[in-house]
């Protein structure tokens, strides 16, 4: 690892005045990717401003249906939160098997979505349960954070604080993690809102990053069966391709996951 | 330069180490707690796992910065009044290990399974918690039965603190 400075932010405008007054400054948070990256020297940052002593930015409120997840909160939080497994069982039910469990102790939902790794479990399901993402200077769509793999709409100064979203009537999500570094070949998540509102995120799949299939959102919205994805078409072209697999292996991938996920999801 | 202070095994420690300093390089080259390993340095194999504040944590993939005011746990402070731990007791009762690299992790995961799951560890709950934790020799059957076996005895404990 190169040299580096440590700091840690005691609120949300210090972390932004910390940051502002760097060279070439990164946010912390769990730091589950980016102290690998820095060891490895794909990543040197000047500095690193810990945003997880921020009070309160890991809590995880739920009132009703209506569910907000502080930024630091970390897998092992989200898996664990009693209130939340009951009213969005597939977003605990993702955490518990994101990483192993020493990881799930320090990687935080808001260093996940804003790293936006392609084979990231969370983005998928920010997209499924149409979540608005909050920074520290304002509110967005899921759909307009990801912008694209690695790539999200934070500017340099901004971090995630939040992220909030109704739970959805039901969901799940299903994943095929490569069996060597567990992280998604292909995870397809999706929530049912009711009325015909049936959202689907697939992530690890495509080379764009996490994405909605529309064809598949408008298929299950007419019917909520794995059948009704029979017709739907996942275009090889956009798919990633390596030595784990093949474009055409993950295209394939998508629409099984996508139907375990149905199935799971109607009980 | 960053001023540590870390709890270690119960024991108040500072120093002034380079920000960049992993918390398993603290534990090993500033304190001489070699009994934490680093073996892939990847953050996979979980031969550096220690306890943060009561939970598992690669410290191979923390800064000592970052656990500044935090309370450790190390291999060498798990056994207490000239006994080993219960967990440790058991991967020596069932030959829970062969070349012994791996085994201070998965001593440290095995408690932590229990403080989080409870004594009662079926062996399929085991093998999916030893997801961090890589042993490149006995084909982990050892370890599951250690880990069952330390997991019962760590239950009594508990029961006779209940009492």
């Amino acid at each position: 690892m190169y040299d580096t400075n440590y700091h840690r932010a005691k609120d949300a405008a210090d972390a932004g005045k910390k940051l502002r007054a760097c060279d070439d400054g990164m946010y912390l948070s769990g730091g589950m990717t980016l102290l690998p990256t820095m060891k490895q020297r794909l990543a040197a940052p000047s500095d690193l401003i810990d945003l997880t002593y921020i009070k309160d930015m890991n809590k995880i409120e739920v009132k009703g249906k209506e569910v907000t997840i502080g930024a630091t909160a970390t897998h092992a939080e989200v898996a664990t939160h009693a209130k939340l497994a009951k009213v969005c069982p597939s977003l605990a039910g993702l955490a518990a098997h994101i990483g192993d469990p020493h990881v799930r102790n320090r990687g935080t939902i808001g260093g996940s979505i804003a790293n936006n790794d392609p084979a990231a479990d969370y983005p998928s399901a920010m997209l499924a349960l149409g979540a608005t993402i909050i920074t520290n200077k304002r509110k967005m769509k899921a759909e307009k954070f990801f912008t694209g793999m690695f790539d999200t709409a934070l500017a340099e100064d901004e971090f995630v604080k939040a992220v909030s979203f109704m739970a959805p009537k039901r969901g799940a999500y299903a994943k095929f993690p490569n069996p060597a570094s567990r992280y998604a070949m292909a995870g397809v998540y999706v929530a049912d809102h009711g009325k015909g509102d049936v959202r689907v995120g697939v992530t690890g799949a495509s080379q764009g990053g996490v994405y909605r299939p529309k064809d598949m959102e408008k298929a299950l919205s007419k019917s909520f069966e794995p059948g009704s994805l029979e017709g739907c078409k996942v275009d090889e072209g956009d798919m990633l391709s390596d030595i784990h697999g093949s474009s055409a292996y993950r295209a394939n991938l998508v629409k099984v996951m996508a139907k375990r996920a149905v199935v799971a999801a109607a009980g | 330069m960053a001023k540590v202070e870390i709890t270690v095994n119960g024991k108040a420690t500072s120093a002034n180490v380079e920000d960049r300093t992993l918390l398993v390089d603290y534990l090993r080259e500033t304190r001489n707690l070699t009994g934490t390993h680093v073996g892939c340095d990847t953050s996979q194999c979980g031969a550096c796992v220690v306890h943060v504040d009561g939970k598992a944590v690669k410290s191979c993939t923390m800064l000592a910065a970052q656990a500044s005011g935090s309370d450790v746990k190390t291999i060498e402070g798990v056994a207490g009044n000239g006994a080993l731990h219960p967990m440790q007791e058991a991967f020596h009762q069932n030959h829970g290990l062969q070349c012994g690299f791996c085994t201070p992790g998965m001593i440290m995961a095995g408690i932590d399974m229990v403080n989080r799951l409870g004594p009662k560890l079926d062996e399929k709950i085991i093998r999916a918690e030893l997801e961090g934790n890589i042993c490149r020799c006995t084909g982990y059957h050892n370890i599951v039965k250690s880990i069952a076996a330390g997991a019962k005895e760590m239950g009594k404990g508990m029961k006779k603190a209940a009492q």
